[in-house]
C-alpha cells in the first residue's frame, strides 16, 4: 500500500500537546516529534515508556561510592598511613568522617558523568554524527510532528493537522 | 467543608488524657532527696544497665565541673555525685516536656515558613494545600504559649534546663563563677531572654493571623486579587524577619542549654529539621483528608512534590548535621568537641540512630520517583522522618539537661502523647473552620491541573 510521510509544524508547545492529544484520539501513529527543547508531558502523551536512566544513575552512584571508599582505604590506611590533625588511628572506620566528603563527591561525579555517557550512547549520539532531524527549524522555534499515512488517509489527516493549529504541513513519498 | 470523624474527635482527647497522666507520673516520681537517688540507683545496681549508668554519670560529673575533681574526699565526692544525679532526675520531666513542646511547635513554625515561601515564589502547584497548611499553623499560638510558659518557669528557677540562669555563675566571689557564661550575660540573661522570645512569638503569630485572614478575604472578594497581593507583601516581610528570628530562637531556646558551646550554622540546622518535619506533616494530613474523600482535586503529582521536598530537605538536614560534626570532630578543640563526646558516650543509640532515621531511611525509601506517588510509602517514610526529628530535638536538649540519667520512659512518652493530642486537636478543629479549597486564589486553577 502506498504511503506518505507527513510533517506538521507547530509554533507553540501547548498547541503541540493538544495536537498530539487529538491525533492519539483518532489513532494516528506518530513516528517522532522534534522539539527545540524538552516539552513536559509529551512523553506521556505519546505513550513512550518511562526512562530507565535513573536506575543507571543510582547504580553508577554506588560504583562511585565504592571506588572512593576503596581508594581512600588504600591511600590513607594501607599504603601510606598518615597522621593528619593528630588523628593517627590508622583505621578506616575511625577516620571515616574525613573520607565522607570524598565519597560524596565521587558518588556525584560517577553518577553524573556516566549518566551523560549512557544517555549519549542510548540516543546514538557521538562526535561528527550527522543530524537526524528533518528540518533545521526544529532546533530554533518550530515543533515538528512526523507521521505515516496511507494515501486514503492523507486528506483527513492534513485537515485534522490544520485544524489542530499546524502552521505548515508537508507531504513526502515514503 | 470538613467535618471531624468520630475517631478524630475521640483520639486527640484520649491522647491528651494519657499524656497528662504520663506527665503527672513523671513529675511525681522524680526523687526529692539524695537518699531517694541512692535508693533508686541501688535498686537498679543488680543489672548491667544500672552499673554502666552509674559509672558514666560519675565521669560526667567530673568533666562537668572542675572544682569537684579537686575535692578528693571520698565521702564528699560521692555525695556531690548523687546530688548531681538528683539535679538531673529533677530536670528530667521538665526536659521531656520541653522536648515534646518544642518539637510540635517547630513543626507548625516550619509549615508557616513553607506557606510564606509558596506566596513569595508564586508557586502554582500548591494552592490546593493552603488550607491544610493554614490549619497546621493554627497550632503556632497554643504551642508557642506553652513553650513560652516553660521558658518563664526556667527563668523563675522552677527547673534548671538552662544552666546559665544560675546567678552564682555570674558572681565573681562564688567558687561556681564561670567567666565564659559571665561574658555572655549581656545576651543570656533572664529578662532579655523572655523579651526576645515574646518578640519572636508575637511577630510570627501576627503574620499567621493576617495571612489566614487575607486568604479568607481573597475567597470572599477575589476581584483584582487585592488580598492576594497583600499576602505576597506580608509573606516577603515575614520571611526576612523569620530567617533572623528563627536563627536567634535556636540559639536561645536550644543552643543555650549548652552555654559554653556554639555552632555558627546551628540556626540553619534547626531550620532544616523544622522544615522537613513540617512538610512531612503537610503530606500526612493531606493524605489523611484524601483518604476520607476530601480534597478531590489533589492528585498524586501533589503528593509527589511533597515527597520530593521530604527527600530533598532530609538530605539537606544531613548535609548541615555533617558539616557541623565534621569541622568540630576534625579540629578537636576541647570546648567544642565535648558536645559530641557526651552524645557519643551517653547517647549512642539516639545519636547514631537519628542518622539512620533521618538520612538512610528517607533516601532509600523516597529516592525512586514512582515510590513518591505511593501514599502508603510516603506515610511510612513520613512517620520515620517525624520520629527521627523528635529524636533530633531530644539529642539537642537532653544531654545538657539530664546528662547520662536519660531514658525513654513514662515522662517522655507522656509528654509526646500530650502534645500530639493537643496538636491533632487544634489542627483538625482548624480544618473544619473554612472551605478546604481556597476558591479565590488566582493560582488555584493551575494547582488543580498540576500534572507532572
Amino acid at each position: 500500500m502506498a504511503s506518505k510521510v507527513v510533517h506538521a509544524y507547530y509554533l507553540d508547545d501547548e498547541v503541540l500537546l493538544d495536537a498530539v492529544k487529538a491525533l492519539k484520539i483518532k489513532h494516528y501513529h506518530i513516528n517522532e516529534v522534534y522539539t527545540p527543547f524538552p516539552v513536559h508531558g509529551l512523553d506521556k502523551l505519546m505513550g513512550i515508556p518511562h526512562t530507565r536512566l535513573a536506575i543507571c544513575a543510582f547504580l553508577y552512584g554506588l560504583v562511585g561510592l565504592s571506588v572512593a571508599a576503596t581508594m581512600m582505604n588504600f591511600i590513607m590506611i594501607e599504603d601510606w598511613p598518615q597522621d593528619i590533625g593528630g588523628k593517627p588511628s590508622f583505621s578506616f572506620i575511625e577516620n571515616l568522617p574525613s573520607f565522607v566528603p570524598i565519597m560524596f563527591e565521587l558518588t556525584v561525579f560517577f553518577a553524573a558523568h556516566l549518566m551523560v555517557l549512557t544517555f549519549y550512547m542510548r540516543s546514538k549520539l557521538w562526535p561528527f554524527k550527522k543530524a537526524e532531524n528533518p528540518d533545521e527549524r526544529t532546533t530554533d522555534d518550530h515543533f515538528l510532528v512526523e507521521l505515516n499515512a496511507t494515501d486514503d488517509q492523507v486528506d483527513d489527516l492534513t485537515s485534522l493537522l490544520h485544524a489542530s493549529g499546524a502552521v505548515e504541513v508537508n507531504l513526502k513519498e515514503a | 467543608m470538613y467535618t471531624l470523624t468520630k475517631n478524630l474527635k475521640f483520639i486527640p482527647i484520649l491522647l491528651l488524657i494519657l499524656g497528662i497522666v504520663g506527665i503527672a507520673i513523671g513529675f511525681s516520681s522524680a526523687p526529692h532527696t539524695i537518699e531517694e537517688v541512692k535508693e533508686l540507683l541501688h535498686d537498679s545496681h543488680g543489672d548491667g544497665h544500672g552499673n554502666s549508668h552509674h559509672e558514666v554519670a560519675v565521669k560526667d560529673s567530673h568533666s562537668g565541673s572542675h572544682h569537684e575533681v579537686s575535692s578528693s574526699h571520698d565521702s564528699h565526692d560521692s555525695d556531690a555525685h548523687y546530688e548531681h544525679i538528683l539535679h538531673q532526675l529533677h530536670n528530667k520531666p521538665w526536659a521531656s516536656l520541653y522536648v515534646a513542646a518544642l518539637f510540635f511547635f517547630i513543626i507548625s513554625l516550619g509549615v508557616l515558613a513553607f506557606y510564606a515561601i509558596q506566596f513569595v515564589s508564586y508557586a502554582g502547584w500548591s494552592p490546593l494545600l493552603f488550607r491544610v497548611m493554614e490549619a497546621i499553623t493554627a497550632y503556632l499560638l497554643p504551642g508557642g504559649i506553652i513553650v513560652f510558659l516553660i521558658l518563664v518557669a526556667s527563668v523563675l528557677h522552677w527547673n534548671h534546663l538552662f544552666v546559665w540562669m544560675d546567678p552564682e555563675l555570674l558572681d565573681v566571689t562564688s567558687d561556681k563563677y564561670d567567666a565564659l557564661i559571665a561574658g555572655k550575660s549581656g545576651w543570656l540573661n533572664g529578662s532579655f531572654f523572655l523579651v526576645r522570645a515574646a518578640i519572636y512569638l508575637f511577630f510570627w503569630n501576627l503574620y499567621r493571623k493576617y495571612a489566614v485572614k487575607f486568604s479568607k478575604n481573597q475567597d470572599a472578594e477575589p476581584t483584582g486579587n487585592v488580598w492576594y497581593k497583600k499576602s505576597f507583601k506580608y509573606s516577603a516581610a515575614f520571611l526576612v524577619f523569620f530567617i533572623y528570628s528563627e536563627s536567634m530562637m535556636s540559639w536561645d531556646w536550644i543552643m543555650s542549654v549548652d552555654p559554653h558551646w556554639f555552632s555558627t550554622l546551628f540556626g540553619w540546622y534547626v531550620f532544616a529539621s523544622m522544615f522537613v518535619s513540617g512538610i512531612t506533616v503537610i503530606a500526612l494530613v493531606t493524605i489523611l483528608l484524601k483518604s476520607q474523600g476530601y480534597l478531590p482535586a489533589v492528585n498524586n503529582s501533589h503528593i509527589h512534590d511533597l515527597a520530593k521536598f521530604m527527600f530533598g530537605i532530609s538530605v539537606f538536614w544531613t548535609y548541615l548535621w555533617f558539616s557541623q560534626f565534621l569541622l568540630i570532630w576534625y579540629s578537636n578543640i576541647p570546648e567544642e568537641v565535648t558536645y559530641f563526646i557526651t552524645r557519643i558516650n551517653d547517647y549512642k543509640l539516639p545519636f547514631f540512630g537519628m542518622i539512620v532515621l533521618n538520612f538512610l531511611f528517607p533516601v532509600l525509601l523516597l529516592i525512586n520517583s514512582d515510590y513518591k506517588r505511593l501514599n502508603w510509602l510516603v506515610v511510612m517514610a513520613g512517620f520515620i522522618i517525624l520520629f527521627g526529628h523528635y529524636v533530633d530535638v531530644f539529642n539537642m536538649i537532653m544531654p545538657a539537661t539530664v546528662g547520662a540519667s536519660w531514658s525513654f520512659g513514662v515522662s517522655e512518652i507522656g509528654a509526646l502523647l500530650f502534645f500530639l493530642g493537643l496538636f491533632m486537636f487544634v489542627v483538625f478543629r482548624a480544618l473544619t473552620k473554612t472551605e478546604l479549597e481556597p476558591t479565590g486564589n488566582p493560582l488555584l486553577e493551575e494547582s488543580k491541573h498540576f500534572h507532572y
